[in-house]
C-alpha cells in the first residue's frame, strides 16, 4: 500500500504574532515544529504500513527550512520525505497549496491512502486536505477518529462530530484527514533517527511538478487577505450579585438601556 | 558544560530527554502514588530502540557502551527514578549475559532483550545475604544433564515482570564464594514463582519482589560460564552498572535542581524572590557544584571503562558512591528551598527525596563501595612498597 502523509511545519507558539503590514505571521525567533495533528496523520499512515504492508512518504510545501519538519517525521519511521519547495509557491492559500500538493502526489505515483491532520494550529483552515483530494479527484474523509479495512476492500471510517460519529466507507484511494482521538503517536527511534540526519530528500519546485507559476504561490491564490488584526481584547465585565430576582431585573434594565442606546 | 560529546551521543540524550518530558513527567506523581509499574513507558522505550544501547550491534542492539548507557539513564532519571531504575535493572539482568554468556545464550536472548520485548532482572541479594554475597542459600545440584535450584531471593528489582533472570546459587557449598554458579531462569521454568509486592518508600513505579524456586529443573546449558563463576560474574556485573546508579543520581539531582531554582525565583518573601537571599544562593550554588561534580565523574568513569582497562572496580565503586551521597543530600536541600511547599505531594520534591535514598543502598551500599575503594588503594600502595 502506498501511503503519503501530507503534513505542515509550523511556529510551536500559543501567541502567534502578525505582521502589521504583510499580514502574515511572524517567524522569526519561533521554534518551528511539525503541526501536531499531522503527528496523528503520520501515526496513522505507520499503523496501516504494519498492518497491511507498504510505504510510507511524507510530504510538505514550504520553504527550504521545511526539510527539518520531514528529517524529523523519518525519526518516526517514514521510508522517504519529499520536499516541495520553490520561490513560486510562496504565499500560497490554500488552492494554490492544495494544488501543488496534488501535483506532488503526482508526480509521486500517486497514493492508495494520503493522510493529513484535520488542521493546522497557524492557520486553522481546515481546508486543505479536502483540496487536495478534490484536485486529486479522489474521496475523502475529514476528522476520522477510527479506521478499519472491511473484508470487502473498503475503508471503514468514522468521523468524529460534536456529538457521536459518523460512519463512512470509502473506495480507495481516498484522504483521511485525522483528529486526535485516532491513535497515540509513537516516540521517535534512536535507528531512524541515525537514517533520517543523512537521508537524501528530494527538492521539487513547480518546473519539476508541471505548475504554471502563475497558478501557484501568491498570484495562484484567490484568497487576497486585507487585513489581520487580533480580536480586541474582551470589554469591562461586570458581576451581578443578590437573588436570581434581584439580578434577572439588574440585567433586564441593562438588555433595555442597550437597546435604547 | 560542554562534555563533548559526539553527534550520536547528542541524539541519544535528546530522544532520551524527549521521552522523560513527554512521556514520564506527565504520569510520574501517579505511578509513585499507585505503585503502577510502567508498562507503556517501557514500549516507548523499546519503540525508541533504547533496550539496544549496550548490546552489540550482532545481537540487535545499538553497540553503544557505558557512557551512552548513563547519558540515558541520566535523561530518564531527571523525570523519575523509579522508572529509570525498571530500565536499569535489565540491563543489570543482561550484564552477566554479555560479559560471561556462551554464544549460543547471547544468540537466544540477547535480540530479545535488545528490542524490549522482555525485560531482564538479576537476582543475587537474599535475605541473609545482602552486603556479604557469599552467604547465598540458594543452592543449585547437578543432577544428570540438569541443575535442580531451591531457594528464595529478595528484594529483586523487575521480579514478576522480567522475562529473562541471571541468578546466583550455590554449586558448592563448602567452597563459600568459590561455591557461587550464575544461572539463566526464564519466568516460565516450571518450580519459578514470585513473592508480594514489596512497599517500598521510593521508586515505588519499579516492581521489587521475592523469586521463589521450588524444584526448578534447568537444562545444563542455562549454566552461565562455568561452575564457581558466580561470585565473579556478580561483581563483574556490578562494577559495570554502578556508573549506571551513579548517572541516575546525577538525573535526579539535576531534576531537584531545576525545581529548586524554578521554585526560587517564583516564590517571594519579604517582597523580593526568595533566589535573592544569599542563604538560599549558596544552598543553590552548593547544590549545582555537586550535581556537576557528580556528572563529570560518572562520566570519566564511564569513559574509562569503555576503554576496557582490566580492573575499573575501585573506580566504579567512586562513581556510584559519591554521585549518590551527593544526590541525597542535593534531593534533601531542594526539599528545603521549596520548604512547606517541597513536603507536600504537589510538588515532585519530596518523591525525589525518597526515590534517592535506595540509590545509596542498592547495587551495593554506599559502605561496602567504601570498603571496595579502601581494600583497592590498600592493595595498590602494597605493590608500590614491594
Amino acid at each position: 500500500m502506498n501511503i503519503i502523509v501530507c503534513i505542515k511545519q509550523v511556529p510551536e507558539t500559543q501567541e502567534v504574532r502578525l505582521d502589521p503590514v504583510t499580514h502574515t505571521l511572524k517567524r522569526e525567533g519561533v521554534k518551528s515544529i511539525i503541526n501536531p495533528f499531522d503527528l496523528y496523520a503520520l501515526e496513522e499512515g505507520l499503523r496501516v504500513r504494519e498492518a497491511r504492508g507498504g510505504r510510507v512518504t511524507v510530504l510538505t510545501m514550504g520553504p527550504p527550512q521545511a526539510e527539518s519538519a520531514l528529517r524529523e517525521a523519518l525519526t518516526y519511521g517514514a521510508d522517504q520525505a519529499v520536499l516541495l519547495s520553490d520561490k513560486a509557491f510562496a504565499g500560497a492559500d490554500t488552492w494554490a497549496t492544495s494544488l501543488t500538493l496534488a501535483r506532488g502526489i503526482a508526480k509521486l505515483g500517486g497514493a492508495d491512502l494520503v493522510f493529513c491532520g484535520k488542521q493546522a494550529i497557524d492557520g486553522d483552515t481546515a481546508q486543505v486536505g479536502p483540496e487536495v483530494a478534490t484536485f486529486l479527484d479522489i474521496p475523502y474523509v475529514s476528522w476520522a477518529r477510527r479506521l478499519e479495512f472491511a473484508a470487502d476492500g473498503l475503508l471503514r471510517v468514522e468521523r468524529l462530530l460534536d456529538h457521536g460519529y459518523d460512519l463512512l466507507e470509502v473506495d480507495l484511494p481516498a484522504l483521511i484527514t485525522v483528529v486526535k482521538e485516532i491513535n497515540e503517536p509513537r516516540v521517535p527511534s534512536f535507528k531512524a533517527k541515525l537514517k533520517a540526519k543523512s537521508a537524501p530528500i528530494p527538492v521539487y519546485g513547480a518546473a519539476d511538478l508541471d505548475l504554471d507559476p502563475a497558478t501557484v504561490g501568491l498570484t495562484g491564490s484567490y484568497t487576497q487577505v486585507v487585513k489581520v488584526f487580533p480580536p480586541p481584547a474582551r470589554g469591562q465585565r461586570e458581576r451581578l450579585s443578590g437573588t436570581p430576582e434581584e439580578m434577572a431585573a439588574r440585567l433586564w434594565q441593562r438588555m433595555q438601556a442597550a437597546v435604547q442606546r | 558544560m560542554d562534555y563533548l560529546l559526539t553527534d550520536e551521543q547528542r541524539m541519544l540524550v535528546e530522544l532520551a530527554q524527549q521521552i522523560a518530558e513527554e512521556r514520564i513527567k506527565p504520569v510520574r506523581a501517579e505511578l509513585d502514588e499507585h505503585e503502577i509499574f510502567p508498562t507503556e513507558i517501557m514500549q516507548d522505550l523499546a519503540q525508541a530502540d533504547l533496550f539496544g544501547v549496550i548490546i552489540p550491534e550482532e545481537y540487535g542492539g545499538l553497540g553503544l557502551g557505558t557512557l551512552e548507557n548513563c547519558l540515558v539513564l541520566e535523561a530518564l532519571a531527571t523525570a523519575c527514578v523509579g522508572v529509570a531504575t525498571t530500565y536499569a535493572a535489565s540491563f543489570l539482568g543482561a550484564y552477566p549475559l554479555l560479559l560471561f554468556g556462551s554464544e549460543a545464550q547471547k544468540q537466544k536472548y540477547l535480540p530479545i532483550l535488545a528490542r524490549g520485548e522482555q525485560l531482564s532482572a538479576f537476582a543475587l541479594t537474599e535475605s541473609q545475604a545482602g552486603s556479604d554475597a557469599s552467604a547465598i542459600q540458594t543452592v543449585a545440584v547437578r543432577d544428570g544433564d540438569h541443575y535442580v535450584l531451591n531457594g528464595t531471593k529478595q528484594w529483586i528489582t523487575n521480579a514478576g515482570e522480567a522475562g529473562i533472570y541471571t541468578l546466583v546459587a550455590m554449586t558448592d557449598r563448602s567452597k563459600g564464594a568459590r561455591g557461587a554458579s550464575a544461572f539463566l531462569v526464564e519466568v516460565g521454568d516450571p518450580g519459578v514463582s514470585f513473592g508480594k509486592k514489596e512497599q517500598k518508600m521510593g521508586i515505588r513505579a519499579s516492581t521489587t519482589r521475592e523469586i521463589i524456586l521450588q524444584d526448578v529443573r534447568l537444562p545444563a546449558d542455562r549454566l552461565i560460564s562455568k561452575e564457581g563463576m558466580g561470585f565473579i560474574i556478580a561483581m563483574k556485573t556490578l562494577d559495570h552498572s554502578r556508573p549506571g546508579v551513579g548517572a541516575l543520581a546525577v538525573g535526579l539531582a539535576q531534576g531537584a535542581l531545576t525545581e529548586a531554582v524554578t521554585f526560587a525565583r517564583q516564590r517571594h518573601q519579604f517582597g523580593s524572590p526568595i533566589i535573592s537571599f544569599q542563604a538560599i544562593q549558596h544552598m543553590l550554588a552548593d547544590m549545582a557544584t555537586a550535581v556537576e561534580a557528580g556528572r563529570a565523574l560518572v562520566y570519566s568513569v564511564a569513559r574509562y571503562i569503555d576503554s576496557h582497562p582490566k580492573d575499573f572496580g575501585r573506580q566504579s565503586a567512586m562513581s556510584k558512591l559519591f554521585a549518590t551521597d551527593m544526590a541525597m543530600k542535593v534531593t534533601t536541600d531542594a526539599v528545603q528551598i521549596l520548604g512547606g511547599h517541597g513536603y507536600m505531594r504537589e510538588y515532585p520534591v519530596e518523591k525525589m527525596m525518597r526515590d534517592a535514598k535506595i540509590l545509596q543502598i542498592f547495587e551495593g551500599t554506599n559502605q561496602i563501595l567504601r570498603n571496595v575503594i579502601g581494600l583497592a588503594l590498600n592493595k595498590e600502595f602494597g605493590k608500590k612498597a614491594k
